[in-house]
């Protein structure tokens, strides 16, 4: 094997080892902030083994959205919340058999997966590879502005009318809550506060 | 076998001797940085700065270093002591992995990356996560909210960063920065800054505001919350904080200077005045340097905002000023303005 063959295969096997291992600890480790953390973790390895196969847009992008916002928003919340641990263990015995046949449904999809494609054990040789030089930004670029632009378009309305939806679910109009307008505020000129009034001096109180 | 090994090796060590040479030079710019910050602050403050250690106070930095080094490292009692010994380690890593992508010189990159852009933008923003991370490991409640907040003017500024990086990647069609500085080059009429100013400052106070730099640096908030995030920090995890933070400065700087103002090319080039139209690393140390004296121009000038005037500053100015140039600059294009869009339509 040469040296940066045997280089690739030793990251894949280490990042994957980390990937698999970091995926058992969200679902095992205590409390609530640590999963999230050890999710973080797992999509790191994950968007290594992209690049390792020659997707170095897609991981670096998934690095870009999961790791640098969608789970600092995730951790953001889970972090203000004061979680009980104990209280979050209970009912493991009335919930297994749920999860159990997520877990049977989820195994058997996979299993399909693997032998539908045929793919061996052996994962690094036959992931799909491109050359290192191929430009994945200009390949995605062109599938989804040139040969897939109506679907794209359609599905970046989708998410729009989403996300108008999502705000407007939220936004709600309480009467009496005192907010600030800041260019009310910056519009403000010392004669709509201050009110200069001319007496006339010397006058004498009144006894 | 043994052609294997030095196989390996010759793959292996000239890349570990670049890395090793670009750590060994950001960490002593910042040292250096953190001097330049006294003297200039002081000086616009009519003070003299440091001016005991060495000549002129030029062994300061190293003083500081070797006394935070030789500080005891307190960890809080019930705080989460793994992640927060880890918090330092996520914020400085980042700061420091992102010079891979940036070309120093014609040719000189440690990873000539396609999607350089992209990395950089990954990179930066999982630096985030030092801070949010050492804000809930402390066990304090200084520290978790100076870390709230850091998290959400983080990532709100990085919406308006990327808008702004937008601008450049429609002008370069290229995430590659090798290319991109290519393309300025050709003299100072070639820069990106020209067509692109309003993008440029947004990604330059977008920068400052993800380096909790002042004006935007309520997550350390001294009056109100101690010092934010890094409260508990003591010893070297402090320093290791301190030098993430300064490290992100000449990141945020070498970044702007690549992307606007032409990285390594020579603003005089073409006039065929020796030495000074030649590109090279000088140029792009010179447009760093300005770049971080802003910094703490800045610094010195300007008072703390207010936190909810910093989040109405990234959304509702900074974002929609991204969007209007974007349409201008699509114009811009489309007409092949200037010798920055000669390219014409891809």
């Amino acid at each position: 094997m040469s040296p940066s063959a045997w280089l690739q295969e030793t990251v894949f096997w280490f990042f994957g080892g980390v990937l698999v291992i970091a995926a058992l600890r969200v679902i095992t480790v205590k409390h609530p902030v640590h999963a999230a953390l050890f999710l973080v973790l797992c999509f790191f390895n994950t968007a290594v083994l992209w690049i390792l196969s020659g997707a170095e847009f897609l991981g670096l992008v998934l690095i870009l959205i999961y790791v640098g916002a969608v789970l600092v928003l995730l951790l953001f919340v889970v972090m203000m919340l004061d979680v009980e641990v104990a209280k979050l263990r209970e009912g493991f015995v009335r919930y297994a058999p749920l999860g159990a046949v997520v877990a049977l449904l989820l195994v058997f999809e996979l299993a399909y997966v693997f032998w539908a494609h045929a793919l061996g054990f052996h994962a690094l040789t036959r992931l799909p590879r491109v050359s290192a030089t191929h430009d994945n930004a200009r390949a995605l670029g062109t599938m989804l502005y040139r040969r897939d632009l109506y679907p794209f378009e359609l599905a970046g309305m989708i998410l729009l009318v989403g996300l108008i939806a999502a705000i407007l679910l939220t936004l709600r109009r309480r009467p009496g809550i005192r907010s600030q307008d800041p260019a009310r505020q910056v519009r403000v000129r010392a004669s709509d506060r201050v009110r200069l009034v001319s007496l006339p001096s010397g006058r004498r109180h009144s006894p | 076998m043994n052609l294997w090994i030095t196989g390996l090796l010759s793959w292996f060590l000239p890349r570990l001797v670049g890395i090793v040479l670009v750590t060994v030079v950001v960490i002593l710019s910042v040292a250096y940085l953190t001097y330049a910050e006294r003297k200039i602050i002081g000086y616009m403050q009519l003070r003299l700065g440091p001016n005991r250690v060495g000549k002129w106070g030029l062994l300061q930095p190293f003083a500081d270093v070797f006394k935070l080094l030789l500080k005891e490292i307190v960890v809080p009692e019930r705080s989460s002591v793994l992640l927060f010994v880890l918090a330092p380690v996520l914020a400085i890593v980042p700061a420091l992995a992102a010079w891979a992508v940036i070309p120093f010189a014609p040719q000189v990159v440690l990873a000539n990356l396609n999607a350089g852009l992209i990395y950089i933008l990954a990179l930066t923003s999982i630096g985030v996560y030092g801070v949010i991370m050492a804000g809930w490991a402390s066990n304090s409640k200084y520290a978790l909210l100076g870390a709230m907040r850091s998290a959400a003017q983080i990532i709100s500024y990085e919406i308006a960063m990327g808008f702004a990086l937008i601008g450049v990647v429609m002008a370069a069609r290229t995430l590659n920065l090798e290319t991109i500085v290519r393309n300025q080059a050709g003299g100072i009429g070639h820069w990106y800054l020209i067509p692109l100013l309003p993008l440029f400052v947004v990604y330059f106070m977008s920068g400052v505001a993800e380096t909790n730099r002042a004006p935007f640096d309520v997550a350390e908030g001294e009056s109100e919350l101690v010092a934010g995030f890094h409260v508990e920090y003591s010893g070297t995890t402090f320093a290791v904080f301190f030098l993430a933070e300064y490290a992100n400065m000449i990141l945020i700087s070498a970044l702007a200077a690549t992307l606007f103002l032409g990285g390594w090319a020579s603003p005089l080039a073409g006039t065929g005045i020796p030495l000074l139209a030649d590109s090279g690393l000088a140029w792009l140390a010179l447009k760093i340097a300005v770049m971080l004296f802003l910094f703490l121009w800045l610094r010195a000038t300007f008072p703390r905002y207010r936190y909810d005037q910093i989040m109405r500053l990234g959304w509702k100015v900074f974002i929609p000023v991204t969007l209007v140039w974007l349409g201008v600059e699509s114009l811009m294009i489309v007409g092949q303005v200037g010798p920055w869009f000669q390219g014409g339509r891809p």
